[in-house]
């Protein structure tokens, strides 16, 4: 579904991604760690298409397509969902409205009809449910006012409401108490499908104690230098970051060996 | 769901040209000579037939006008106005003086309405709303007149109301808007031509909107309509004026007053969809909208309320305001004030309390693109003895882009200790980082800003008549010019 080859990406000058290479299959779940400015978000944002995130090299393809000359708003469309660190606030503009417009920009997109009122408020409640959350939050103003837990129960909210091929979840996870947690990793669950891939980016093993991973990534100076299974993540947890980096040569001398 | 949260799909569907009314009526027009003297002032009178003591009047402002300079404190920035150069009376040559029916109208006028979506002929005209239909100096039909007339409600063009209702007139003209009040009030007090006239009576609450809608067609002319409005002891009315003019690469000068009065638990609405042409996108050409409007809430337990959409002109200035005289009279000013390329806008309000227990409450939202620059100027009153009297105020102004500019200047003048007042006030801008959000929930940029321009208006749309709040949100959309680079 996302296939990733020597992803070179610059922010503000300073090259912070120095070659990814990350092949993702529907059904799977990706989960990339690492230490702070690794890259994690970087990565996460470019797939959206950030435009002030520069790709000086390498490309990345979703579903066989050029993801990166699409507009953000077209990556959406096709069905890349991210879920954002820090959710901005849009004061007036109801979650329902924001919602809804985006539901029917992605209808248009692909020659569908306006969703119905009736249908929408239907779909809504639905997803509430499933996910456990009180859906009376759809009348206030686009996260004006939310906590940082109910910002991030939103993203996973609107996640599974637009129902997206691949979803993207940068540091879902952070600043959550263990009750908003659970809400989280529950709503990545019940979206756990064999047509939808997943790539969670996160700084801790704890939402992979819920969400359980296919496979693990470390992410060290914008380059991944290991991957492995849910165990890789324990260890991680266990370990820290430093048993990583004295096992693998630095990425330059492993060119050069 | 409010008709506010329709407008991302509504805009679509507007027409790419931005400035729709822009086409010119081509009619043959009887114009007073260039210039202002005495002679304009008894010529606009003649045409009119006015009695004695309205020529009086007018001679009397005129004279002090004269006296008078041209305000330059506001924040906006213009060549000097050449008040010889402006042709002060313009109306469309008709078979008869004073058209008795619709049948008698030139139908290229008729036309000129319908093109403009204000259909006159009652069978199709809007639903609930009586209109009065100014074009340049003369009113040319007002509907529903007999309807209203049967509840006791006078309702027609300001010539009509000297003629006919001499009494209501002498009482109250110029007893909010004084003609020597300022500048651009003296000067319309010299020579207004036309303009609407509303008397609802004691205990009448007014079944229908009643509505103006102004049009400036003829080149080099100026604009000047007198509005009196008053409602009688315990009588509600709610008002909406509606303004556009043709495309011209000349300014064009538009200096209205507006008066209002109600007495004793009266309510006055009063809506303003301001849609005068706004000069290009170099800024050439538009209306210089320099406007005075005041209501006074003089009897006990009476209401005035503004409502205001400002999306046209060259130059905005004007400050709807509110005397608060009856005691635990109310006066509210709600404001949407937008400005693009290079318009400039000073817009506000003033609120003077003067009676007991007197509230206002003043929302004004500014929002500045492309080259703008919008000043929210407001002043707000507590005079000795307006004891318990309360204000809330509350301003905010949102930019788009990094070439535009936003002002506030807020006047707070308290004498009497028990006054409450709260003022509020917020600055932002349309961030790349909530559109870019939006973005990626598949929702373009334009549609975005858009949506965040209506989400910012909200609380003001809500305040004007059902139809003309979808008509407002259009405009906003149309007014930044966003829908032309959708899709």
């Amino acid at each position: 579904m996302l296939e990733i080859k020597d992803l070179h990406v610059k922010v503000a000058g300073k090259e912070i991604l120095k070659g990814i290479d990350l092949s993702i299959n529907a059904g799977e779940i990706h989960a990339v760690m690492g230490p702070n400015g690794s890259g994690k978000t970087t990565l996460a944002q470019v797939l959206a298409g950030r435009m002030t995130y520069e790709v000086t090299g390498g490309q990345a393809r979703f579903e066989g397509k050029d993801l990166l000359v699409m507009k953000p708003e077209d990556r959406a469309r096709e069905g890349v969902f991210m879920a954002f660190q820090y959710p901005v606030e849009i004061p007036g503009v109801s979650n329902a409205y924001f919602l809804k417009a985006a539901v029917n920009a992605i209808r248009k997109y692909h020659g569908r009809e306006e969703i119905d009122a009736m249908d929408f408020v239907t779909l809504v409640q639905d997803k509430a449910k499933l996910l456990g959350l009180d859906e009376t939050f759809m009348k206030r103003g686009l996260n004006e006012g939310f906590s940082g837990g109910e910002k991030k129960k939103n993203e996973v909210f609107q996640m599974a409401v637009l129902e997206p091929k691949l979803c993207v979840l940068d540091e879902t996870d952070s600043g959550l108490d263990i009750d908003a947690l659970r809400v989280v990793a529950n709503g990545i669950n019940v979206m756990r499908s064999p047509n939808r891939a997943m790539l969670v980016v996160t700084h801790y093993q704890r939402l992979l104690d819920y969400v359980i991973p296919d496979f693990v990534h470390v992410l060290v100076d914008g380059k991944i230098v290991k991957s492995g299974d849910a165990d890789l993540a324990r260890n991680l947890e266990k370990h820290g970051y430093g048993w990583i980096l004295e096992e693998t040569p630095r990425p330059p001398q492993a060119a050069r060996a | 769901m409010p008709a506010v949260q329709e407008t991302v799909e509504q805009v679509r569907l507007i027409d790419v040209d931005q400035y729709k009314y822009g086409f010119e009526t081509l009619i043959e027009s009887e114009k007073a000579p260039k210039g202002l003297s005495d002679d304009t002032v008894r010529f606009i009178s003649a045409k009119k037939g006015e009695p004695q003591w309205m020529l009086d009047w007018r001679l009397k402002s005129y004279r002090h006008w004269l006296t008078m300079t041209e305000p330059t404190w506001q924040n906006v920035h213009y060549p000097p106005i050449d008040y010889q150069a402006i042709v002060y009376y313009s109306a469309p040559k008709q078979a008869k003086d004073r058209p008795g029916s619709l049948a008698d109208v030139d139908p290229r006028l008729l036309e000129t309405y319908e093109k403009l979506g204000i259909p006159l002929h009652e069978r199709a005209a809007l639903a609930g709303v009586a209109v009065d239909a100014v074009f340049d100096s003369v009113s040319v039909a007002t509907t529903f007149k007999a309807k209203l007339a049967e509840l006791g409600i006078v309702f027609c063009s300001f010539s009509e109301a000297v003629q006919e209702h001499p009494d209501l007139v002498r009482k109250y003209l110029g007893t909010v808007v004084p003609f020597n009040d300022n500048f651009f009030a003296g000067l319309n007090s010299a020579v207004f031509s036309d303009g609407s006239f509303a008397y609802v009576p004691p205990g009448v609450r007014c079944p229908m909107e009643l509505s103006t809608y102004f049009r400036i067609n003829a080149q080099d002319t100026g604009q000047f309509e007198r509005t009196l409005i008053i409602a009688d002891e315990g009588a509600y009315v709610s008002y909406l004026e509606g303004c556009t003019a043709p495309i011209r690469d000349t300014n064009q000068l538009h200096a209205a007053v507006v008066e209002l009065i109600a007495l004793d638990n009266a309510e006055i609405k009063y809506s303003t969809i301001q849609n005068w042409y706004p000069g290009d996108k170099n800024g050439k050409g538009g209306i210089y909208n320099f406007v005075t409007k005041r209501g006074k809430a003089l009897g006990a337990n009476s209401k005035v309320s503004w409502t205001q959409v400002e999306t046209g002109s060259a130059i905005t200035w004007k400050y709807p305001s509110c005397i608060l005289q009856g005691d635990n009279s109310v006066g509210e000013f709600y404001s949407v004030a937008l400005v693009n390329n290079y318009q400039q806008a000073d817009t506000g309000t003033k609120m003077l309390h003067i009676g007991k227990n007197t509230r206002s409450t003043i929302i004004s939202k500014g929002i500045s693109a492309g080259y703008g620059r919008n000043t929210y100027r407001g002043r707000v009153q507590i005079h000795k003895g307006a004891t318990n009297a309360r204000n809330y105020s509350q301003c905010d102004s949102l930019l788009i882009g990094s070439t535009c500019a936003a002002f506030t200047f807020p006047d707070i003048q308290v004498q009497e200790p028990t006054a409450q007042m709260e003022h509020e006030a917020s600055t932002s801008k349309i961030g790349e980082e909530q559109l870019f959000y939006c973005q990626t929930r598949g929702i373009t940029p334009e549609d975005a800003t858009n949506m965040i321009v209506n989400g910012f208006c909200k609380q003001v749309f809500l305040k004007l008549p059902m139809e003309f709040a979808v008509e407002a949100q259009k405009l906003i959309g149309v007014s930044l010019n966003l829908e032309g680079t959708v899709g």
